[in-house]
């Protein structure tokens, strides 16, 4: 098991270093950081030496890969790729544009983030699963294919649409919750339930079916049969043998979401004004301000890796018959 | 030539597809499985329904792509010059509702502007009368709930005498043929030309969807809007695919050292978070059109490359998904015995992989084609929302919503533009998706059982 673990752990840096390779390539061969300069300065502004200061600035001043004129090992460390790229696997993502460190900043904002992605996740995937185990309940029946209309309806309509639309209902109309904001603490609950409800509803269309299809799959099966043949009811062939056998599938697609929790939903954040890492990217991509979108991939990545690595782990605990090796 | 055809990358490329599509159903039509498919997803009367909706989308947008420009008045013997707007055959059948603006917003149906103005010769400020809403009905606005309504039974009559001499067209046209679906899409036909109807009735006279903040038609806007939804739907599958495809079956049949090379490229970009990505390459991108003005003559250009780099960039972060699919399907296909047959011949790798294993991989292709079309259509308005979507002078689902969104925190309410574009919207993605389902259902060889 440890062994596996390592390996796999083995495996995920020539992953990271492709992404890193990739952002580098993205945002600094594509452009060069002089294209940036122009870009972010305007039209009017640009001289020869607001260009130049603004590289300075943020340190794109330096060669790209190779550093002729720096001697020794500084030919490769005082370069953009060493100072912007591989710095990021120490966890030194540089300074955003408005001089703040960012590592720092994304610790401060992973909290609000988790407060609404969390409780989003957890009752989101309670209430699909339930729902699901009911339409399989009474499968085949009007309530199943009314079921499914209803799943099919709801994720035909944009997650734009449920926030809009929320917002407008929950706080403008019946003035139940603010419309937006965010506090520390207890305090906090009231700025959460509306975002958190929005989450919930509009994820149940697409993820309810989904779920219907796998427990739908398994009940064909023989081992169901056999549950029903010797008489244990319907209820309990669906929630001990059904459910626990569905879960492989499930866990595929659920734990590798759990990491990238901590980055947050960009539209819940930004309409909601939660001062998250979601808000944080947005932010980032309305000013232009390109360290925090690279940062933010580079993390994006490595969290998406790990929920890859917990998946296979959680595959063991689901399955007994699953062995590591 | 009272006008000069524009041809824009993104009307190419439409073309191509609607010519790819009619050369493969032509090819299908010989083949016995895909018809059998087909006949099944025709069977089905929501598909149908659903399909009957979705042609009309598609036609509204292929309108829309037919773009020229309009000739200036210049003295005769001149030589002839031409605006620089582009427009569209859609744009030429709208001309009324997109020439009649308003001066700012204006709720549905409405008579008056929806903001009080200080008036000429009055001190007060008063809701001033809109220049074409509502203007057959003079000064004095007699009978406006009256004029709506003989505009609506107007409309309804209209669409009901459209839709039976269609009938009786096709009626004529295939005596005795026709089982359900010529049936289902009659009847769905049905509502689709009543609301035309009401819709073309009521737009003489009024603003169906009022105006939004600078006067346009929000119907106008919304018809305009499919195009864009259509073409990301669409095009980003389209530019996807071959590689997609390519990479799936070399990785799953050639194997070895080229497997691994293609499972590390899609491992690596499929663990880039899709929005995050999709943001950084949108930046980069805007910075080589905004570098680079020389590229473009006219502004839609500008807007066309924009929206083409869009689905370029969607492309890149939906293959992945695809290739992993392909490249199971290919490593099973690959053991089974009509493939090894042709090995022991002596048939080549590469007329192997093209006779053999891609017209057996068709059915993911074509599941993955129409199932991924909705969540496009959806997520270019997110991505429009986060600022990385299409172009702002573009006009989309996505920039209606942006721009409404704006106004919800006035008092009352700008609501329309907003439901307009939520309702097209789930028109458009639901039909999708059940027609999407069918298609599935139909080729997955899974679900027969």
């Amino acid at each position: 098991m440890l062994a596996y673990i390592v390996r796999r752990l083995l495996y995920a840096i020539p992953i990271l270093i492709g992404v890193n390779l990739f952002t580098f390539a993205l945002f600094f061969v594509v452009n060069t950081p002089d294209d940036m300069a122009r870009m972010q300065l305007g039209v009017k502004r640009v001289t020869a030496e607001a260009i130049q200061k603004w590289k300075a600035e943020r340190g794109y001043d330096k060669p790209l890969v190779w550093n002729a004129a720096a001697a020794g090992s500084a030919a490769l460390t005082d370069t953009i790729f060493f100072s912007k790229s591989v710095r990021m696997f120490a966890g030194d993502f540089g300074r955003a544009d408005d001089g703040r460190d960012i590592a720092r900043e994304i610790r401060d904002r992973m909290g609000p983030s988790l407060a609404i992605a969390l409780p989003t996740f957890v009752l989101g995937l309670f209430v699909a699963i339930s729902f699901a185990l009911l339409l399989v309940f009474f499968r085949a029946t009007a309530l199943d294919f009314s079921g499914v209309v209803l799943c099919v309806a709801m994720m035909s309509i944009s997650g734009l649409f449920y926030i809009i639309g929320g917002q407008w209902l929950v706080s403008k109309v019946w003035h139940l919750v603010p419309i937006s904001g965010y506090s520390g603490g207890l305090d906090a609950a009231k700025f959460l339930i509306l975002p958190v409800l929005i989450g919930v509803i509009g994820g149940i269309g697409s993820s309810a079916r989904w779920y219907r299809t796998i427990f739908l799959e398994e009940i064909g099966r023989d081992y169901v049969r056999t549950a029903r043949a010797k008489g244990l009811p319907e209820r309990v062939v669906l929630f001990r043998h059904v459910l626990r056998n569905a879960l492989i599938p499930i866990l595929t697609g659920v734990v590798v979401v759990i990491p990238t929790l901590f980055m947050g939903s960009l539209l819940t954040e930004s309409f909601f004004g939660v001062p998250g890492l979601g808000s944080y990217t947005i932010d980032a991509i309305n000013a232009q301000d390109f360290a925090v979108v690279r940062s933010m991939v580079f993390i994006g990545s490595v969290l998406y890796i790990v929920g890859l690595l917990l998946t296979d782990l959680s595959y063991t605990l689901a399955d007994p018959r699953v062995r590591l090796q | 030539m009272s006008f000069q055809p524009v041809v824009l990358w993104s009307d190419a490329l439409l073309f191509v597809l609607i010519a790819v599509i009619v050369g493969l159903s032509l090819w299908a039509r010989r083949q016995d499985a895909l018809r059998g498919a087909w006949a099944r997803v025709a069977r089905d009367r929501v598909a149908m329904a659903a399909a009957t909706v979705l042609a009309v989308f598609v036609l509204i947008g292929l309108l829309d792509s037919l773009h020229y420009r309009a000739r200036l008045e210049s003295p005769a013997g001149a030589t002839a010059r031409y605006a620089v707007e582009v427009n569209s055959a859609l744009d030429a059948l709208l001309t009324d509702l997109r020439s009649r603006t308003e001066k700012t917003y204006s709720a549905p149906l409405a008579t008056h502007l929806f903001a009080r103005e200080a008036l000429e010769n009055s001190t007060q400020r008063e809701f001033p009368r809109l220049q074409h809403g509502g203007a057959q009905l003079g000064d004095e606005l007699s009978g406006h709930e009256a004029d709506i309504a003989v505009r609506v039974l107007r409309g309804v009559a209209g669409g009901l005498v459209a839709w039976l001499l269609l009938m009786l067209l096709v009626r004529t046209a295939t005596v005795g043929s026709g089982g359900t679906a010529l049936r289902t899409v009659a009847m769905t036909l049905l509502p689709i030309l009543l609301l035309f109807g009401v819709a073309i009735s009521l737009g003489g006279g009024y603003h169906v969807f009022g105006t939004d903040k600078v006067g346009q038609d929000v119907l106008y806007l919304s018809l305009k809007s499919i195009r864009t939804g259509l073409l990301i739907g669409t095009l980003t599958t389209l530019v996807m695919l071959p590689a997609a495809v390519a990479l799936g079956i070399l990785a799953g049949y050639v194997g070895g050292w080229v497997d691994d090379l293609i499972q590390y490229l899609y491992t690596t970009l499929s663990s880039i978070p899709g929005v995050l990505l999709i943001a950084a390459a949108v930046l980069m991108m805007q910075v080589v059109i905004d570098t680079h003005p020389e590229w473009f003559a006219t502004s839609a250009e500008r807007a066309d490359a924009r929206l083409l780099a869009l689905c370029l960039i969607l492309g890149m972060t939906s293959w992945t998904g695809v290739a992993r699919l392909l490249r199971g399907e290919t490593l099973k296909l690959r053991e089974l015995e009509f493939v090894q047959a042709a090995q022991a011949f002596g048939v080549g790798s590469f007329a192997i992989m093209r006779r053999h294993i891609l017209p057996n991989l068709m059915h993911i292709v074509l599941i993955s084609l129409v199932m991924d079309f909705s969540g496009l259509v959806l997520a270019e308005a997110v991505l429009s929302y986060v600022g990385v979507g299409v172009d702002p002078t573009t006009i989309s689902f996505g920039t209606m919503i942006n721009t409404a969104r704006m106004e919800l925190a006035r008092e009352p309410m700008v609501w329309w533009s907003l439901v307009a574009a939520f309702s097209f919207m789930f028109t458009l993605v639901l039909a999708a998706n059940l027609f999407a389902d069918a298609v599935r259902d139909a080729f997955d060889p899974r679900s027969s059982a």
